[in-house]
């Protein structure tokens, strides 16, 4: 029978450093899901991973065991993103750079019928994350829990470790810096 | 154009994204081996291993001044200098010498 995380956990908190391996399988699938949705490129999605671990095994003497490790462990990997956006923040881009060609034509096709537009083509979904890229931190954190991934606003504020009538005003913020870079991408060309 | 739209349809794009969670081959061999000499924080223990010793010198403290007090020869009760009796004949010289109506 295998271990449960708790069992692991105490093992690691008493010295044995290698029962922290099987919790890093188990759960290292989901923190790089969790990354991918904040760092492009594949190195920095390591990074992120590999520090989420270590700040993991670093706190787990901490880890009380109130609520599942997963939990505990998601949380952290989400402050540890909100962290490398912070710090990547002077890389993040700031201009829009030419529109590929099906990015272009899906804007084209939206303008024309709105609900024509697939919003399961990649162009839409290369878009989005271009917007993404350009959200100051704190926004693109917020539309990610909020609106992509639909978490309740208590939840967000747990994560976050901000109040709820914070992140309600981040949120709201957040939907306004939004609607400012499309309105820039799309009035050079349709308005 | 609507902006609010286009917003929508953009964010309804993002959602229906399917998470990508593939793992690098052997990355937590890389973990394992970057932890490799650390020691996991025990909170408990930072703060027990202080209180321990605070308690322990307490003890010692307590314990020294209980055998200094035992050594001390105590002071005899008929000596003249005893310090309560000095302190009360202090305290009460000037009542000995004028009575309360002379005062006022």
């Amino acid at each position: 029978m295998e271990p449960t995380d708790a069992e692991l956990i105490a093992a690691v908190v008493q010295g044995d450093t290698a029962s922290f391996e099987p919790l890093i399988r188990k759960y290292q699938p989901r923190v790089f899901a969790t990354a991918r949705r904040y760092a492009r490129r594949e190195s920095e999605v390591e990074d992120i991973v590999q520090e989420v671990f270590i700040k993991a095994f670093q706190k787990l003497g901490g880890f009380r065991g109130e609520a599942p490790f997963e939990h505990w462990l998601m949380r952290l990997a989400m402050r540890t993103c909100y962290d490398f956006l912070r710090a990547h923040q002077r890389n993040r881009e700031t201009s829009f750079t030419e529109l590929s060609q099906p990015e272009t034509d899906w804007l084209d096709q939206f303008v024309v019928e709105p609900d024509a537009a697939d919003e399961h083509a990649e162009a839409a979904r290369q878009l989005i994350g271009r917007i993404l890229a350009r959200l100051s931190p704190s926004a693109r954190l917020v539309i990610t829990l909020l609106e992509i991934e639909e978490r309740p606003v208590k939840e967000i504020a747990q994560i976050t470790g901000w109040s709820v009538p914070l992140v309600k005003v981040r949120a709201f913020r957040a939907r306004a810096e939004m609607r400012k870079i499309l309105a820039k991408i799309t009035k050079a060309k349709y308005m | 154009m609507n902006a609010n739209d286009l917003q929508s349809k953009l964010i309804e794009a993002a959602r229906k994204e399917p998470l990508f969670d593939q793992v690098p081959y052997a990355f937590e061999k890389r973990i394992m081996a970057r932890l490799a000499g650390m020691v996991p924080l025990n909170y408990w223990a930072l703060w027990g291993r202080p209180l321990w010793r605070a308690a322990l010198s307490c003890v010692a403290l307590t314990l020294l001044c209980g055998l200094w007090s035992m050594m001390t020869p105590a002071p005899k009760s008929d000596n003249p200098d005893n310090f309560a009796q000095a302190f009360d004949r202090a305290v009460y010289a000037s009542s000995d010498q004028h009575s309360v109506e002379d005062i006022w």
